[in-house]
């Protein structure tokens, strides 16, 4: 009978649900890991080994860091590390920094963005900037001449798919690698050509976005599609995004004369626009909160990409739109609180003190 | 000179504009708000216990607007200490209370046995929570005990003590989840 | 598969989708495979008098009284409460707090009923005919069954069909949404008939034109009973069963609301207002044996499952069966049940002993193994994946909320509407960082709720602080405005004792002797208060009593009724003084039997009213001095007496001496 009166070997006190679904951290982290593949792939086969080299650099830098900083923190290394966020951001900034990036920028972008850009916010969650974004931006600002100069990509005379010479450029003294500039940036240079006689003037244009870029960008957008499809994020931020992009675009295209910014395609087609949309701007932790919050915020993106790609000082600006739309992120959720079951209007702005 | 002098008059007149317009601004939509007294005085528990000191609530709060510290206020706790340096736009101070932190809920309890209706705690009791006559036994309504103190030095026989008011099921609520403020890493962080 | 889609399709109404939603694994075929049991009696009942929301009900019963199954055992106690009625004959052992289901693990007072066997029923009051009654009857029987939401939330079901508001749609909650729960399945695949019955009941009481079934499309087999019985019915025409498709959690009221019919139950409103009232199967089928059968609710539908249990089922148990009882009937694994549940995963609460009893709302008992409800991993931290207000049936943020939460910031906690949180538990299931968002909500509601709690006892204090400082306030003014008034009042007698001799018959010196009577008055009872003997002023206070009232009754009487009262008085005085004097030697008892017959003789010989008015106060002076001195002689307290007899001495002296003023 003492089985009736109490037995401590029940387990109470634990709230509803009692069951949780199977889902965790490290699954979300995983999956978004998985969706970089392609793009990848894509970035290898255009640009050389020099980009797996540099995520696989770029991830041990970010595992590193995080382990440093959990030491100093005094956290469990085995907790901390498995849930896969520092992969991620690694793995991000490897594909966005270009593929001859010499390793210590790497070192300086990734172990800013783990450290400044995440720990010193308080870890996981805590940050209020996109960690890989604050890297690349670092980085970008303090070395424009190593980041600017991407390879020139496959089918293109100076291609280098040698690994040893990319392994040699990464980390030995520096290969005489053959640099070029990207689609974006000699668009963005070109004052006296029209579209077509830049096509034909510049072997890296090819196609609609540029030789290489067109199919990175399409495996990027597979492996936000394949995202989408497992529920890691809404729609709303790259849809936002993509949209804004191609309506910017169209509005100011300019038709194909020498003073044209390039057409909607060539835009969300070239540079780092499905990086941007699927894996950068769909950062949880940084971005707005709510669907309709999402939705501006990658609405607002979309805009500053194409003003920064049109009008501004570099020729592609995700980073900066990114990092200029975390900061309005908290604005965006005051405004945006989603309309509560059984009220007339949502609540909008902060409360009101009484 | 002269483009000196035409600089000074410009900003001399956009000075004046603005002046104006916020001189307008400050009448015409003036905030008819609480005077600060009786906003401080809305946060304070109302236990009238004067345990800061002040004779009541009221008080404290007229001292606090005049510069008085805001956490001499034990029955309000921390939260009341928040509360104040919200409004107050202060930084928050640590209670000035020995003992526990948060404020256990207590009311006056009469060992009706003991007493011989003396009316003295009735006179000390500052929300007249006390019901009785001379030479009556005294009882407490401990729904509007505010748990002050202030009855239990009064009695002549100390028949009254103060009792914590018993959780029920249904005002039972569930607390905040363990280490509310620490993650599971941070738990596993201090303990190794 | 393929039935079920002929169902859905067949059901014509138009629904609408619920707002986010999770598919937890339902878990329902393991409890759905065998009838509803019954169970065997048990020795003991445990009927907690909080089985509701509400007050608790009031014990009608003493220890020992024997009762029979379904009578009161204890009445509801306000207008939010219910009725408990004993669910077997026997004897009532103890009322005493016993550990009841709840979250807390706290325990509260319960009615214990030992059963004797016999399980003998009360007389019941059956209602052939319901439509002859008026819907107020009908309600009034419905309270007085004891009938509460079996659904989960327990609410007196009388007050939801009285809430005086037009009631155009009675919704039956057939959904049963929560995984493991198949009680309402379980009984609508048995008892369609009396669901239909109970529901047109419930459509009368209220005069819904229409009735709306709602069940989840994952439970065929109940529709299809349901279908049937409502075709035979006659009420078919009026009701209409309809299919959605399973979701969690779409057997909350307000999202059943939403998926029947489109609206939204505004917040801090009822479906009533709506001119909807939404009903558990359960509480149809209550309803329908306490009008048809007379009934009253004692018994209910309760779940056993879960890995535990060797044969999980449905059981028909009697409110108050310990679980233990329940669990042994199905086959407990006792090494391997590690989690029991009331209710189901999603929204119940586990329990840390097995005694502790099935209430009107234990839908469900889950007798979980470690694998099955693992423990909850440690969470992590929130990443603001989004992934909870996805799925969030109320649209809420449970990000924000919970970030809120934890800084225990209240404001924003209620500018993103924490209070109309369901606390359903789909964020948390879906959280990636297995955070207990739930427990943060019901914690920041629970603080939320004692704050207010609080600021409004504090403004209660302030007023009553306040109103203390007017009063006293108020009474130091009066003390001040008396202690001139006697100052001046003194200073006039001096001057009016100056003009004794020479004015006569003077209102003034009535007044003044008024005043000097008073004062003749006063000073004896000083004396007898510094006795400090307790019986003498326990005396003194009857005494007072006495007098006052014969002084009432003097002053309200005319001219000649005064004359006889005084006359009567006289006559009891002067037994008092007899007995005085019979107490004591001394004389001065006859003397003041004199003074009061010259006293009490005067008013018929003055004229003017206010000298009589004089008169009569000193008579009443003399009398309370006599009852005193009657009191103390019965007393025989030979040194009370000779106190009150000087107290009489000096009496009459004063009143002598009023006498002499006035004359």
């Amino acid at each position: 009978m003492a089985l009736i009166n109490s037995r401590s070997s029940i387990r109470a006190g634990q709230t509803s649900p009692h069951k949780l679904a199977l889902n965790s951290t490290q699954r979300v982290m995983g999956l978004l890991v998985l969706a970089t593949l392609p793009g990848l792939l894509a970035q290898t086969v255009f640009f050389g080994w020099g980009t797996l080299i540099n995520v696989l650099w770029c991830v041990l830098i970010a595992l590193g860091c995080e382990a440093l900083v959990l030491k100093l923190r005094q956290r469990s290394l085995a907790v901390c590390l498995s849930d896969c966020s520092a992969v991620v951001a690694g793995v991000l900034l490897g594909l966005a920094l270009p593929p001859f990036a010499p390793w210590w920028l790497s070192l300086v972008a990734v172990s800013f963005a783990m450290i400044i850009g995440k720990h010193l916010y308080g870890g996981l969650g805590q940050n209020p900037f996109n960690p890989a974004m604050l890297g690349y931006v670092l980085v970008l600002i303090s070395f424009p001449q190593e980041m600017i100069a991407w390879l020139p990509p496959m089918g293109l005379e100076g291609h280098n798919n040698s690994l040893s010479d990319a392994a040699f450029a990464i980390f030995g003294s520096g290969v005489d690698a053959v640099s070029m500039a990207t689609p974006l940036d000699v668009l963005k240079e070109n004052s006296s050509l029209t579209i077509n006689e830049l096509w034909q003037a510049n072997p890296v244009f090819d196609g609609m976005a540029g030789r290489g870029w067109l199919w990175v960008n399409v495996a990027y957008l597979a492996g936000g599609l394949f995202l989408l499809w497992r529920r890691v994020f809404t729609w709303h931020a790259p849809i936002g995004m993509l949209v804004a992009i191609t309506i910017m675009a169209t509005l100011f295209w300019q038709g194909s004369g020498s003073d044209s910014h390039g057409s909607p395609m060539f835009h969300l087609l070239s540079g780092a626009t499905m990086l941007g949309a699927f894996f950068i701007i769909t950062d949880p932790v940084s971005g707005a909160t709510s669907n309709r919050g999402r939705l501006i915020f990658g609405v607002g993106v979309g805009i500053m990409v194409y003003v920064i790609r049109a009008w501004g000082g570099y020729p592609d600006g995700v980073a900066f739109a990114v990092l200029l739309m975390n900061m309005a992120a908290p604005t965006i959720d005051y405004y945006t609180q989603p309309r509560t079951y059984g009220h007339h209007r949502a609540n909008k702005g902060m409360p009101k003190r009484d | 000179m002269e483009i000196v002098l035409y600089a000074i008059s410009a900003l001399l007149a956009l000075a004046l504009l603005f002046g104006a317009i916020l001189g307008f601004a400050s009448i015409r939509y003036k905030v008819e708000g609480n005077p600060i007294v009786d906003q401080i005085n809305e946060i304070l528990p109302q236990t009238q216990c004067g345990q800061c000191g002040y004779p009541g609530c009221r008080p404290y709060a007229q001292a606090i607007a005049n510069g008085e510290a805001i956490n001499k206020c034990p029955p309000g706790g921390q939260a009341t200490v928040n509360a104040l340096a919200g409004l107050l736009d202060m930084e928050p101070q640590t209670l000035d209370a020995e003992g526990d932190e948060v404020p256990v809920t207590r009311v006056a309890f009469i060992r009706e046995a003991e007493c011989i209706g003396c009316t003295k705690c009735l006179q000390a009791c500052p929300v007249d929570a006390i019901v009785g006559a001379a030479k009556q036994m005294h009882t407490v309504l401990a729904d509007e005990c505010t748990g002050c103190d202030l009855c239990v030095d009064p009695c002549p026989v100390e028949c009254i003590e103060m009792r914590p008011v018993a959780v029920t099921t249904r005002t039972w609520s569930w607390p905040l989840p363990p280490n509310g403020a620490l993650i599971a890493t941070d738990r596993r962080g201090q303990m190794s | 598969m393929n039935a079920q889609t002929k169902l859905i399709a067949t059901s014509e109404r138009k629904i609408w989708p619920l707002t986010g939603g999770v598919h937890p694994a339902e878990n329902k075929h393991q409890s759905t495979g065998m009838p509803i049991a019954s169970v065997p009696l048990p020795e003991t009942l445990v009927l907690p008098l909080l089985q509701h929301a509400g007050t608790p009900a009031e014990p009608v019963v003493a220890v020992g009284d024997k009762v029979l199954k379904g009578q009161l055992i204890a009445r509801a106690s306000g207008v939010v409460s219910a009725a408990l009625h004993a669910p077997s004959s026997g004897v009532i052992t103890a009322l005493e707090s016993r550990p009841i289901p709840h979250p807390s693990g706290f325990s509260e007072p319960c009615i214990i009923l030992t059963t004797d066997g016999a399980d003998r029923w009360c007389e019941l009051a059956a209602v052939n005919d319901y439509r002859r009654l008026p819907p107020a009857e009908l309600v009034a029987r419905i309270r007085d069954a004891g009938i509460s939401g079996m659904g989960g939330a327990g609410f007196p079901t009388a007050l939801k069909l009285s809430s005086g508001l037009p009631i155009h749609t009675l919704i039956l909650n057939g959904t049963e949404c929560e995984p493991y729960i198949t009680a309402d399945d379980m009984l609508m695949r048995e008892q369609a008939q009396a669901i239909i019955a109970g529901a047109a009941i419930l459509q009368y009481v209220l005069g819904a034109g229409q009735c709306l079934i709602g069940i989840e499309d994952n439970k065929p087999e109940a529709i299809a009973a349901m279908r049937a019985a409502l075709a035979e019915s006659v009420d078919a025409d009026k009701m209409e069963i309809v299919v959605f498709p399973t979701i969690y959690p779409s057997g909350g009221e307000k999202q059943l609301i939403q998926i029947l019919t489109g609206q939204e139950v505004p917040s801090g409103r009822l479906p009533a207002d709506l001119g909807m009232v939404v009903q558990n199967v359960g509480t149809a089928v209550a309803v329908k044996e306490a009008i048809v059968d007379g009934k009253p609710l004692i018994s209910r539908i309760t779940t056993l499952t879960g890995a535990a249990l060797q044969k999980p089922h449905n059981v028909h148990a009697l409110i108050g069966t310990p679980a233990h009882h329940l669990l042994q009937q199905a086959g407990l694994h006792e090494s391997q049940l590690s989690t029991l549940v009331f209710g189901g995963p999603m929204m119940g609460f586990s329990v840390d002993r097995l005694d502790i009893p099935v209430t009107k709302t234990a839908n469900c008992l889950i007798a979980a193994t470690q694998a099955e409800f693992p423990a909850a991993p440690d969470p992590q931290a929130c990443i603001r994946c989004g992934h909870c207000a996805q799925a969030c049936p109320s649209s809420l943020l449970p990000q924000q909320l919970y970030w809120h939460a934890r800084a225990e910031n209240y404001q924003q906690l209620l500018h993103h509407n924490l209070f109309d949180c369901i606390e359903c538990g789909a964020c948390a299931f879906v959280c990636p960082s297995a955070i207990p968002l739930v427990q943060y909500y019901r914690a920041s509601k629970g603080a939320i709720r004692t704050l207010e709690a609080k600021q409004a006892q504090s403004e209660r204090s302030r007023a009553r602080y306040e109103n203390r400082l007017a009063r006293m306030a108020q009474e130091s003014a009066e003390k001040e405005a008396k202690r001139q008034a006697n100052a001046e009042r003194a200073a006039r007698l001096k001057a009016a004792k100056a003009q004794e001799q020479v004015a006569e018959d003077d209102p003034v010196q009535a007044a003044i002797a008024r005043a000097k009577a008073r004062k003749a008055a006063g000073a004896p009872a000083k004396v007898a208060l510094s006795g400090e003997q307790k019986e003498l002023k326990i005396q003194l206070s009857m005494a007072r009593a006495q007098a006052k009232k014969t002084e009432r009754a003097l002053s309200a009487c005319v001219d000649d009724e005064t004359t006889k009262k005084l006359t009567s008085n006289l006559a009891m005085l002067n037994e008092q003084v007899a007995k005085l004097e019979q107490a004591f030697e001394g004389g001065s008892a006859e003397v003041q039997a004199e003074e009061k017959r010259v006293k009490i003789a005067r008013p018929a010989l003055s004229d003017d009213e206010k000298k009589r008015k004089v008169e009569l106060a000193m008579a009443n002076a003399a009398v309370k001095k006599l009852q005193r001195a009657l009191d103390g002689a019965s007393d025989d307290d030979a040194a009370t007496l000779k106190q009150q007899l000087a107290d009489a001495e000096q009496r009459v002296a004063g009143l002598k001496l009023a006498l002499e003023g006035r004359l």
